[in-house]
């Protein structure tokens, strides 16, 4: 069977912000085989805009990323959120599309289109994971990405309490509802501290830059990772904070 | 005649009534306490029926049906209901319903009307409306009665007093009541309320319901409740009125299998309430002698037409999306301005006011952080992240220009483009060497909003694409 040819989506926050989260992706992928391109011309899923209300520039958006994602075989974005916008948003917006339809969350292609989920990781690390709102309630992506932490080597996995409940990020909710969304960080933030976890761990950067917003402030010590950085992390290369 | 009663005049938009809120500690921890409760309940008496997602189907099908052919539905149940002795009243709005019951009540000779716990009531003000003509409202639902002696406002559809503890219930009965309750166990309060409302029963002449269903077929109105004292409303006085939602038919008797299964279990978490009350025009020698249904739109016709929107009329008023939501159990049901507060408020009030420009309204579907935790659970399976995303819509073009949309249009250009995306990354990239640690703590507005409470990672030196460029390109 020749390689699957994936396009990776990097999601605009991902690209601009956390360029080792997509590496880290790059990475994994072409050790499990696949052949991984980025289209350039690829930017923003339009979540943002469409959320907020602004909906012709969303429906932009995303006939833009029927084009450039058109001819893959799959295309496998580091969020839940964007990987929803897409597969469940896009076809609202634009009208169905291969491109929408082969769209997949990283935990969903690992374990349902490689079938993989011992990905030969090494994380040597206590680690809880935040299952996040659109990954669980868009796409279902249920207990995929904890299969995928299971099997990684040296990573002590604790439960994460009310792991199911928002962190209060919610894109521009965050900041048009400043109040309620630090209500919700702050009892998001407890409940990750209880687990005595060096890392928090998710599969977007979202949620993980408004939790590890929280966590950086009030310098908890605790570390929030993407999920493809703890999969990508081998013994031979193991993951390394960037600066 | 005024604005839709449905929001609370003089309500300061949501981010404004929520950052009070949520300053409460009191409130913070009764809310915490009740919502995981009665969530870990419902989640459990749920997960009893393998086929909930059935059930759920099925409700959604038959409201959808009643949705679409309401015109029909309606007529029949004013045929059947006229049929079996009672009579029939149309209500456009608000002002119109008020009307019909406060002449009702006078026609009937009473200062003293008797009520069951009613969303369609509280929606349209009844009550106040009813004290203008100089008629006294009484609530017997035992969490009603709390709110109405306490002279405070509801929080939630199912429990309006969920936002107060005992110990705050036993001041306000001890404060108000003839006879004191004893203590504030739960017993005794509810000794001191039996007291209190059997006189109102015995006394009352006229008692004003709501409904939770009608039966377009038979003419059969649907009251289910808890605690009984619904019940004595229903049977004791001479004179019934009901004011229903246009919304609340059910084509036949047999649809009721559906929902008698669906709404105990999504609000109270029970198998089966403990009343459920049904009754068809007038018995002669039993139960109420003259009886009114008075048909409600107020609002539902527009948003019935609606092809978004109107998905949120399928709602039985369960509250199960208010007991999940992470906003509501931190800012409570105050905080949404109007009687129907929670993720389903957010969809409905904005709907039943009918007008973006009025800010609060306009405020309320932006209460959600789009968790879509309200939609797992909803029994009728309304999308409320769809609707509540579709109403942002139609506040963003009600409001028209703004700082935000000129911005909003701004990152669209620049979103559309791969080439002007890459070198606005460039540019925001410079901003790291303004925080050489590694975290920026503090931006000017609108960033402060963020950085009131989270730091801001600094931007890398090279995005992922400049990196693929020149490693890969």
């Amino acid at each position: 069977m020749p390689a699957p040819r994936v396009g990776l989506f990097a999601t605009c926050l991902t690209d601009t912000f956390y360029p080792s989260t997509a590496r880290a992706v790059l990475r994994l992928l072409e050790r499990l085989g696949c052949d991984v391109d980025f289209p350039m011309d690829q930017t923003c899923c339009g979540q943002m805009h469409y959320n907020t209300g602004y909906r012709e520039e969303a429906r932009s958006l995303a006939s833009k990323y029927a084009g450039v994602f058109a001819g893959y075989d799959a295309i496998v974005a580091p969020s839940g959120s964007c990987g929803g916008m897409v597969r469940e948003i896009h076809p609202e917006l634009h009208g169905s599309s291969d491109a929408f339809a082969r769209t997949y969350e990283l935990s969903e292609f690992l374990v349902d289109v490689l079938g993989v989920t011992d990905v030969g990781a090494y994380f040597p690390h206590r680690v809880t994971y935040h299952p996040t709102c659109h990954s669980l309630r868009m796409l279902g992506v249920g207990d995929k990405p904890l299969q995928l932490l299971r099997s990684v080597r040296g990573l002590d996995l604790v439960e994460l309490p009310e792991a199911e409940t928002c962190c209060g990020f919610g894109g521009t909710f965050a900041v048009k509802n400043a109040d309620t969304s630090t209500a919700m960080l702050g009892d998001k933030m407890r409940c990750v501290l209880n687990t005595g976890a060096e890392v928090l761990c998710a599969g977007d950067n979202s949620c993980l830059m408004h939790i590890g917003g929280g966590l950086s402030r009030l310098r908890t010590g605790v570390r929030t990772v993407h999920l493809a950085e703890i999969l990508a992390s081998t013994e031979e290369e193991p993951w390394a904070a960037t600066p | 005649m005024g604005s839709n009663p449905v929001t609370w005049l003089g309500s300061p938009v949501f981010p404004k009534a929520a950052k009070a809120a949520l300053a409460d500690t009191q409130l913070r921890r009764n809310l915490r306490k009740a919502t995981h409760t009665i969530r870990d309940k419902r989640a459990k008496a749920v997960a009893e029926l393998p086929d909930w997602e059935q059930l759920r189907r099925a409700g959604e099908a038959i409201k959808d049906d009643v949705l679409s052919n309401l015109d029909t539905y309606l007529e029949r149940i004013e045929a059947a209901v006229t049929a079996r002795g009672g009579i029939v009243h149309w209500a456009l709005d608000a002002h119109e319903a008020n009307e019909i019951v406060l002449r009702l009540a006078r026609e009937a000779g009473t200062d003293e009307v008797v009520k069951v716990k009613s969303m369609a009531t509280a929606e349209i003000g009844l009550n106040e409306a009813l004290e203008a003509g100089g008629i006294r409202a009484v609530e017997t639902d035992l969490a009603e009665l709390i709110v109405q002696l306490g002279n405070d406002r509801p929080s939630h559809i199912l429990v309006p007093a969920i936002h107060r503890n005992r110990s705050e219930i036993k001041e306000i009965f001890q404060r108000e009541m003839a006879e004191k309750p004893a203590s504030d166990e739960p017993r005794d309060l509810a000794e001191a309320a039996r007291r209190h409302l059997r006189r109102k029963f015995l006394l009352a002449r006229v008692a004003v319901s709501g409904a939770n269903f009608g039966v377009a077929d038979t003419g059969s109105i649907v009251v289910v409740e808890s605690e009984g004292n619904g019940r004595m409303c229903l049977t004791l006085p001479e004179v019934l009125i009901t004011v229903m939602g246009i919304e609340k038919l059910v084509p036949t008797w047999r649809d009721l299998e559906v929902f008698l299964q669906l709404l105990p279990r999504s609000s109270t978490a029970e198998r089966m309430n403990p009343y459920t009350s049904v009754w068809t025009g007038v018995t002669p020698g039993d139960g109420p002698q003259q009886f009114h249904l008075v048909l409600l739109d107020n609002g539902r016709t527009d948003a019935l037409a609606d092809r978004v929107g109107r998905q949120a009329l399928r709602c039985i008023r369960c509250s199960a999306c208010l007991n999940v939501c992470p906003v509501y159990e931190r800012t409570g049901g105050q905080a949404y301005g109007s009687v129907y507060p929670g993720p389903i408020g957010a969809i409905l009030s904005p709907q039943l006011v009918n007008d973006m420009h009025d800010k609060q309204a306009a405020s309320l579907p932006y209460a959600s952080s789009l968790c879509g935790a309200c939609y797992e659970v909803c029994p009728v399976r309304i999308n409320i992240p769809e609707v509540l995303v579709h109403l942002r819509a139609e506040a963003v073009e009600a409001k028209g220009r703004t700082p935000e949309s000129v911005g909003m249009a701004a990152l669209g250009w620049i979103f559309n483009d791969a080439r002007r995306y890459e070198n606005a990354q460039k540019v925001g990239s410079l901003a790291r060497h303004l925080a050489p640690s590694g975290r920026i703590s503090s931006l000017p507005w609108p960033g402060s909003k963020w950085t009131s409470a989270r730091d801001v990672p600094t931007p890398p030196a090279e995005s992922f694409r400049t990196w693929w460029r020149k490693n890969r390109g």
